[in-house]
């Protein structure tokens, strides 16, 4: 099966929800498309969105919720097709 | 007596701490997460405690952390800055529990104050004007017509459960607000499964002006106001004092206003009233207190020669108040401007990184408060304010052409910053002719005049 990395773009810390007490944007076994949000990024108090950039099944989660992040670091792996 | 602070915050505002600190002959403890281990306030501190990772919910939101290494280091007080822990009244009793002293205010007045709801409570009780609006829901048309009235329009129809500017509406007299009640009402249904609303004044040219307090648990005095209109997504952008727009007769008004208010909670420390200021009108509603030290407050201390963060500290050390209200005089005028890491040229998009190249402006009448130095890094982590720049003058004249040539004299390199807006705002004759309210600053960025 082929995989696919969704990378960071931007250094902060990653969210996997739009709050606390939220549902995560999506979890292990879901299906996403490109545009999809996988989770956030909060750099400097603003939060960004983090699309998924390719179709697939979600494998799991690279980074923990409410870790550092750097630009280039894969966040999701993806299975595609 | 303290002998050793511990400053539990990072930044332009740890370093503020620690100077003040120093100079009344503390010692002083910094801490920091993994992501400032080389910062300044770090290099400057005589002990340095770390407190864990980057994100400031493992490190300087961690109230048991911070209150560890108080202890762990011997620290006798702990002085919170502002933002994270300053205004969590869980955190100074946790801090008085553990038999420190707490630079701020009683955990019982930060909570009163803290919350919207009571500290609007507390100001009608002390005699000091809120935004005038209905007490809680209005049912009917012909309800909400009466309350109008005795508010006075313009007023806002808000939806219960809206927020966050959401489901907001303004009538200009008693027809429109018939008209628009019944829409309101519909929207509000739709939009958030509520259709209840609530009227308050709406005030079209509203000015953000805010009076800096000090008490010592007994008498409070003001150091007059600070006028912090221009704004962008609801954050301060440029701050200067005295306010351009009040008379020498509403001034007087206004801070003798925020004294009772601090006075009739025993207010103990540095606090700041926020007012609006209703440009047509005249007329000052509070808003709200912030219990700690802000930001913007060497404007205040620019203008009126007193070290509010010294007062802080001798305060906590239980001395009474040094100063009497007749020894608090305004001299010139104050600006502060806020360089943020951040983008003008791509719609503010923040900047971390390292700054490889600073110079900063100095000679008569400028003071910057920062935490950069040649080498150090932007982490991503905490908010954009880089160094507050700010000048003192004679006059508002005079300190906007101060200020103007501080800001030609400063250059970062390494990450954008937001000198060019603020260059700008030095050019643009709407703030030289301090004709400005909150919405102006945004309106000017997507017109700029030329």
């Amino acid at each position: 099966m082929p995989h696919h990395e969704v990378l960071c773009p931007l250094p902060g810390v990653f969210y996997r929800k739009p709050a606390p007490d939220a549902e995560p944007f999506v979890k292990e076994g879901d299906t996403v498309k490109p545009g999809d949000t996988i989770g956030l990024v909060e750099v400097m108090k603003q939060f960004n969105e983090i699309h998924a950039d390719a179709a697939g099944k979600v494998v799991r989660f690279l980074v923990d919720n409410e870790g550092a992040v750097e630009p280039g670091q894969p966040l999701v792996m993806l299975e595609t097709a | 007596m303290l002998k050793r602070l511990l400053v539990a915050n990072r930044g332009e505002i740890a370093i503020r701490v620690i100077r003040a600190a120093r100079e009344l002959g503390l010692e002083t403890v910094a801490v920091h997460s993994e992501a400032d281990r080389d910062s300044l306030h770090v290099r400057m501190a005589d002990v340095v405690v770390p407190i864990g990772p980057p994100p400031a919910s493992k490190s300087y939101l961690k109230p048991d952390a911070i209150i560890q290494a108080a202890i762990d280091s011997g620290a006798h007080a702990v002085h919170p800055g502002y933002g994270f822990l300053s205004e969590n009244a869980a955190f100074a009793e946790a801090v008085e529990k553990a038999g420190l002293v707490f630079v701020g205010p009683t955990p019982e007045s930060i909570r009163i104050m803290g919350n919207k709801a009571l500290a609007r409570e507390t100001a009608a009780k002390a005699g000091v004007p809120t935004v005038p609006g209905s007490d809680g829901v209005v049912g009917t048309i012909d309800e909400a017509v009466t309350v109008a009235a005795q508010i006075g329009f313009p007023v806002l129809i808000k939806a219960s459960a809206g927020g966050g500017g959401r489901g907001i509406r303004v009538a200009g007299d008693a027809d429109e607000l018939r008209k628009q009640m019944s829409v309101a009402q519909a929207e509000a249904q739709s939009a958030f499964g509520d259709k209840s609303v609530y009227l308050e004044r709406f005030i079209r040219r509203a000015r953000h002006v805010e009076v800096q307090v000090l008490g010592d648990g007994r008498d409070v005095v003001h150091c007059f106001e600070r006028e912090c209109s221009l704004q962008r997504r609801r954050q301060k952008v440029l701050e200067e004092a005295p306010s351009p727009a009040l008379s020498p007769a509403t001034r007087e008004r206004l801070c003798e206003s925020a004294v009772r208010l601090a006075q009739s909670v025993s207010y103990r420390s540095a606090g700041t009233l926020e007012y609006l200021y209703d440009s047509d009108s005249g007329e000052f509603f509070f808003i709200e207190m912030n219990t700690r030290i802000q930001v913007e407050h060497p404007i205040t201390e620019m203008i009126t020669g007193i070290d509010l963060v010294h007062e802080m500290i001798r305060i906590a050390q239980g001395q009474p108040l040094r100063l009497k209200q007749s020894d608090i005089a305004i001299r010139g005028a104050a600006i502060e401007c806020r360089i943020n890491a951040e983008d003008p040229e791509k719609n503010f998009m923040p900047s971390p990184g390292r700054v490889s190249e600073i110079i900063l402006p100095g000679g008569p009448g400028v003071r910057v408060d920062t935490m950069l130095y040649p080498g150090c890094a932007v982490p991503p982590y905490y908010d954009s304010l880089l160094a507050k720049l700010v000048v003192h003058a004679e006059d508002r004249v005079t300190a906007i052409a101060r200020m103007r040539r501080a800001l030609r004299e400063l250059h970062v390199e390494g990450v954008k910053t937001t000198r060019a807006l603020h260059l700008m705002l030095m050019d643009e004759p709407r703030f030289g002719a301090a004709q400005f309210d909150t919405n102006s600053l945004e309106g000017w960025l997507a017109a700029p005049s030329s």
